[in-house]
């Protein structure tokens, strides 16, 4: 069951890049490393406590009224969390802004309640919400990347608004250029990314098809009835 | 005696892709001769730039899609799209610019979509709005017609700013763009909208320096020469009935409408019709660019309003936007419209009713 989690959760029914749920932070705050981590991790943590709470009390819950108490366990955490960012990463919750908030309203969080954690024990809904929000930590920190380094030359600037003033000097300058390319870090750069992304994904999944398939099916080995003349 | 029978069309145009690109390619020409002329060799490399690179390019990604490489580069339309870019790019664009812009073009906005013939997008327009708005310092940085400058760039000159950013006497991109009087040169259409922005008069900016009085005699002289050259050829294509003429016509007069009703309810603030017709890139994009036939609409009165809404967009663009020319923009605008357009303006089937309601409609009387 854990493992069929984790393969789920990270790659087969990936939340941003199968699932296509959380666009809009996904899209919006990944113009660089840290900011796709930040938002990443919060988003882990508000799904790993709202799948719990919802699998604690799925035996309560009739299911006519199931919709508003997971919008309110949701938008507990996410006050939790958004709460806990203002204390402790002060300039990460600044440059984050308005998507912090915006987490209730992820889809991929009520889409795992709805789907999973209302159905199921609660070590497997925490393990579940641990993945799914693993899986979406793992393409916003890669397209984070991608537009970091194309859009600014550099990767994981920033890094002391997460990691604490220790991870200043963790920012690695690729190159430098008086005419950047800003396209990557404006929206059209992150939808063609995660076009780019997507695109990948599937090219890799075909392959595994093909050597799946090619293993499946076995070679024949015949009798040779007729001798060669 | 048999007779062969054949069912209609019974009079067509027997001219394949290859051929009608080919008429576009000629019928450019003259306009990039001019621009060539007023311009410098900017341009000549500009266009040689973006040309191998969508080639390489196309065979590159035809190869990937698992395609036979002889078609795809034999018809031609990688070159028209890579002459389209070049020549509404500046002259001294740093060389990895074009190529980007290039490749943009040709692998993403029109292979990905499924090669020539399914993309939504005019390649040409979408690259240069994705360099435009990725670098637009040096996007916006043409240099002033020949007659003007106050240093004259040569064959190889400008091909050492190209690709080092400095020619052979250490000057960059910046300082060969001076004019005579040694101040920065910008485009009349960019001229025109900063000094309206900082107080002037349309009349006050037209007596700027760059225009010395008169549209014909001046900055000004170098846009209109290739916009007239441009339309030149873009009529010859319409007579040789390779484009229709309701994309052009209806563009042209979107502007001009869209221009005078603002001209009339102020004159000081917004720029006349003729002025928005001779500069920039309108003709070039009335006869060669809204014309696409893949990315623009189909019908005869989808036509007329695709065109008149990219004249319309355009001097909104201009006058109100961020950016001194538009029809990029506009360009892409409609052709998200297209389908729309298409679907709302299927013309009549000879002996049919026009739509499926008056047909009902009709039925119910009958």
């Amino acid at each position: 069951m854990y493992k069929q989690l984790v393969v789920e959760g990270l790659w087969k029914n990936n939340p941003a890049l199968v699932q296509l749920l959380g666009l809009c932070p996904l899209l919006a705050v990944t113009s660089s490393v840290i900011n796709g981590l930040g938002l990443g991790l919060a988003t882990m943590l508000v799904l790993i406590g709202s799948n719990a709470t919802v699998s604690i009390i799925r035996h309560w819950v009739t299911s006519a009224i199931r919709i508003p108490v997971f919008v309110m366990i949701i938008a507990a955490f996410v006050t939790i969390i958004q709460l806990l960012m203002n204390a402790y990463t002060y300039e990460l919750y600044l440059a984050l802004g308005i998507f912090i908030p915006l987490i209730v309203t992820n889809c991929a969080i009520i889409g795992r309640a709805e789907a999973f954690a209302s159905k199921n024990s609660l070590p497997n809904a925490a393990f579940d919400g641990l993945m799914m929000g693993a899986g979406f930590t793992f393409i916003l920190v890669i397209l984070g990347g991608l537009r970091e380094i194309l859009g600014n030359g550099t990767l994981l600037n920033g890094a002391e608004r997460l990691f604490g003033s220790g991870a200043e000097h963790w920012k690695i300058t690729l190159f430098t250029t008086e005419h950047p390319f800003l396209l990557a870090i404006l929206p059209p750069g992150a939808f063609l990314g995660m076009g780019l992304l997507i695109a990948v994904k599937n090219i890799i999944d075909k392959k595994l098809a093909e050597k799946a398939a090619s293993k499946d099916t076995k070679t024949v080995v015949r009798a040779r009835v007729t001798a060669e003349s | 005696m048999k007779l062969a029978v054949s069912s209609s069309p019974h009079q067509h145009v027997r001219r394949t892709t290859d051929q009608v690109m080919r008429l576009v390619l000629y019928a450019m020409v003259p306009g990039v001769i001019a621009q060539l002329w007023f311009f410098g060799w900017g341009v000549f490399w500009q266009i040689l730039i973006a040309l191998v690179t969508a080639l390489l390019t196309e065979a590159a990604v035809v190869t990937l899609r698992k395609r036979e490489i002889g078609q795809a580069l034999a018809d031609y339309s990688a070159i028209v799209t890579a002459l389209l870019l070049a020549v509404s790019l500046p002259p001294l664009l740093p060389w990895w610019m074009t190529v980007l812009g290039t490749f943009f073009a040709i692998a993403i906005v029109k292979q990905l979509y499924g090669g020539l013939g399914y993309n939504l997008f005019n390649p040409a327009m979408a690259a240069y709005v994705m360099l435009l708005i990725s670098f637009p310092a040096a996007m916006s940085s043409w240099l002033p017609p020949a007659d003007l400058a106050k240093h004259t760039v040569g064959f190889t000159d400008a091909l050492q700013v190209i690709f080092s950013g400095f020619n052979s006497a250490g000057y960059d991109a910046l300082q060969l763009r001076a004019g005579a009087d040694g101040v920065t040169m910008a485009t009349p259409l960019d001229m025109v909208k900063t000094q309206i922005g900082q107080g002037y008069t349309y009349t006050e900016a037209l007596n700027h320096s760059t225009f010395n009085n008169t549209l014909w005699s001046s900055a000004s002289a170098g846009w209109s020469w290739v916009a007239l050259l441009y339309a030149a050829g873009g009529l010859a294509l319409i007579q040789l009935r390779v484009i229709s003429w309701h994309i052009p016509l209806s563009l042209l007069a979107g502007v001009a409408v869209t221009a005078t009703i603002l001209s009339m309810i102020n004159g000081d603030l917004y720029a006349s019709a003729l002025f928005h017709w001779s500069n920039g890139a309108v003709m070039l994009g009335a006869f060669f660019i809204a014309t696409d036939p893949v990315s623009a609409s189909t019908t005869p009165r989808g036509r007329l309003i695709f065109g008149a809404a990219i004249g319309f967009w355009t001097v909104i663009i201009r006058t109100f936007g961020g950016y001194p020319d538009a029809i990029a923009f506009s360009v892409i605008i409609m052709n998200m419209a297209v389908p729309l357009i298409d679907y709302y303006t299927q013309p009549k089937v000879y002996g049919q009713s026009r739509t499926p309601k008056q047909k009902a409609k009709q039925q119910g009387e009958s």
